[in-house]
């Protein structure tokens, strides 16, 4: 989106979010977030927020938390250092390390803490959507653990794509529903997720898997992935020695992100947001919501989206599966507007080239997600010689091997050498 | 009388001619733009009041025939600024004429000149069904100085005081979904239809119109004993889909 809000309504709305006091009762985020819901879903919607005030911050549901966090996530995740990359961009890398936690990226700290809700809660089954399929696995895993029977919704594209993590959530005991309409990815799960969910609004506890939708969603999942920011600003002092100069996170509809600038939002901290850039700039070629949408109502939310002059919601590509989506937070549309956080984007070629050399020179296959934010940071670095930076790490690979096939591996001979 | 009333006149006057108020819906533009004007006028000669549907590419409320419909409309280029230009050409079918639209493309095209245009189009009433009455005060103050109606949805899953609130808000008359579902729904209307009926037509002061699965001559005839009027949506769209008569089927579900 172009353009911040005025000076005095930045300010206000910073010390606001400073202060904790947003999403608003109207669970608004300044200008952006509300619920924009069927009625059939309003009563719902309704207990979700009671089921969240009464439960979220309650000692015995934070206890419960953390000791999944610690005891099945695995939980705090490792602060890594990148000694060669490091050297490579003339800065001083660490690496929050997402893809570390149980089933492989930052996904599984807010699914499970939204089943333990939905066992609270009294839910009989959980549906939930997924893009990339980590919020799917995640579910379908966090399902698992607390007994409760869950469907995946999940695009028909990215059914194809993604085929890895369709057989896991199969094997997890989730129902993985093929989704055939829209633009059959992201978008159009969450869609179908919502349809279902209107079925049956008293039986069926949804898992959002992104700080979107309505209200309380994205306050909900923004302070179940808060955990991330939280243990690495603590780990930035212990091990580096202090706070990173900038902190770099993708952005699809934000949650990783959300969980890892939220706590630092305080801190004399450059934060960037990457989206995904696609193959070029044109409306439909990529998926970089914030650095190109305008402002209008999608699933539930007033957020920043990718849109035509009719207010028609557009098909978005990217590379990745999690970041293809013509959305994004609307707590990341206010952070944008009052200029807390800046956000632009990386291309698939990009994304890739940052894929390999992280693979290369450190030994870590990085999600196909993930990877824009290290586009962006040795971008950044390059302009910023010497800084220390923070990249949220927020999943492995794995998962991207059907696509990365499609551009094969350099074949070497070291004994030669 | 303000436009609002006049949808409100309409339902009555159906009532008092002692028929179930009919309120067809149709996608504009589908299955073929050209088509439309055609359409409307069909649809408005046999029908009471009628529901225009705004094609919207995230239709969450409803099932897939009129996510279909919406795709296919919108693929054709189908927009609220081309179905204006429609009306204007179109002027004066008889009934008074409903938009059905999700917020979106009503945001994106401006609540003050949409009341503006609406009202010289002869568009009475909206219906915005991902719009809750807890975000709706700009658009309804929009429409209310254009003298046009925000008409509110109540559902089986609505308590009773928020029914009293919706029923109070509501202008032109009170949409009652008849199930906990969306659009286009094949498993009938739920056996307790009558008692929830009952209970909205007891609250609202406007007509009762009952939509979502209704598709038979014997569903208009059962919703009837329990509300002022009978919305069909998807059933009609399928028969427009297919090439039928309209007309036929409209006529044909008074017959019961």
């Amino acid at each position: 989106m172009k353009g911040l809000l005025p000076a005095a309504e930045r300010e206000r709305l910073l010390a606001a979010t400073l202060a904790g006091s947003l999403p608003d009762g109207r669970g608004r985020f300044g200008p952006f977030g509300g619920r924009y819901v069927p009625e059939t879903l309003v009563p719902a919607f309704e207990r979700l927020e009671e089921g969240v005030r009464q439960h979220l911050h309650d000692a015995s549901f934070q206890d419960e938390f953390r000791r999944e966090l610690r005891d099945w996530v695995g939980r705090p995740t490792a602060l890594t250092h990148a000694p060669r990359l490091s050297e490579r961009w003339g800065a001083d890398v660490w690496l929050k390390r997402e893809d570390l936690a149980h089933t492989g990226a930052h996904k599984i700290n807010n699914a499970i803490g939204q089943a333990l809700l939905a066992k609270r809660l009294g839910a009989k089954r959980v549906i939930a959507e997924t893009g990339a399929g980590q919020h799917g696995v995640a579910s379908a895993a966090a399902c698992a653990r607390v007994g409760l029977p869950c469907s995946v919704y999940m695009g028909a594209v990215d059914i194809v794509r993604q085929a890895p993590n369709v057989d896991r959530m199969r094997r997890l005991g989730a129902e993985v529903v093929s989704v055939e309409s829209g633009d059959k990815t992201l978008r159009a799960a969450i869609d179908e997720a919502l349809r279902a969910w209107v079925t049956d609004p008293d039986g069926i506890y949804y898992i959002l898997g992104s700080a979107v939708g309505a209200h309380p969603y994205p306050y909900l999942v923004r302070e179940l992935q808060s955990v991330i920011g939280r243990e690495a600003r603590q780990q930035m002092l212990d091990q580096a020695g202090g706070l990173p100069d900038a902190a770099f996170a993708c952005v699809g509809g934000g949650s990783n992100a959300i969980g890892l600038f939220h706590p630092l939002l305080a801190d004399d901290i450059e934060l960037v947001g990457v989206e995904a850039g696609g193959t070029g700039p044109g409306l439909g070629q990529n998926a970089a919501t914030l650095a190109t949408g305008t402002p209008g109502v999608l699933q539930g939310s007033y957020t920043v989206i990718l849109q035509d002059d009719d207010g028609q919601v557009q098909e978005t590509h990217s590379i990745s599966a999690g970041l293809d989506y013509s959305g994004v937070g609307p707590e990341h549309a206010l952070l944008q507007a009052i200029g807390r956080v800046r956000y632009i984007s990386a291309t698939d070629d990009d994304a890739l080239a940052a894929l390999e050399e992280l693979c290369e020179y450190e030994g870590i296959l990085t999600a196909l997600e993930t990877s824009h934010a290290f586009a962006a940071a040795r971008e950044w670095a390059r302009e910023n010689s010497g800084k220390r930076l923070l990249i949220g790490n927020s999943g492995r690979g794995d998962k991207d091997m059907p696509t990365l096939t499609k551009f094969p591996a350099k074949v070497r001979s070291h004994a030669a050498a | 009388m303000q436009p609002h009333e006049r949808v409100t006149a309409a339902i009555r006057a159906a009532n008092d001619a002692g028929r179930t108020a009919l309120v067809p819906f149709i996608t504009a533009g589908y299955p073929e733009p050209g088509d439309f004007a055609d359409t409307l006028r069909a649809v408005a000669a046999a029908g009471d009041v009628v529901e225009i549907g705004i094609p919207f590419s995230d239709p969450m409320a409803d099932g897939m025939t009129i996510q279909r419909s919406s795709f296919e409309a919108l693929k054709k280029g189908v927009s609220l600024k081309w179905i204006f230009d429609q009306l204007d050409a179109a002027s004066g079918v008889g009934a008074p004429l409903v938009m059905m639209s999700y917020l979106n493309p009503l945001l994106a095209f401006g609540y003050e000149k949409l009341a503006k245009r609406a009202a010289a189009t002869g568009v009475c009433a909206f219906i915005v069904p991902d719009l809750p009455f807890e975000e709706s005060d700009d658009l309804r103050a929009a429409l209310e100085a254009e003298g046009l109606g925000l008409v509110q949805l109540v559902t089986p899953a609505t308590p009773p005081e928020r029914l009293d609130k919706l029923c109070a808000a509501s202008r032109g008359f009170v949409y009652a979904v008849t199930i906990t579902g969306i659009t286009g729904g094949g498993a009938g209307l739920p056996g307790d239809l009558a008692g929830y009926l009952d209970r909205v037509s007891g609250v609202a002061g406007l007509p009762v119109c009952a939509g979502f699965g209704i598709r038979r001559a014997a569903d208009v005839a059962n919703v009837g004993k329990h509300a002022a009027g009978a919305i069909v949506g998807s059933a009609l769209v399928e028969v427009i889909e297919n090439g039928d008569s309209a007309m036929d089927f409209l006529e044909g579900l008074r017959s019961a």
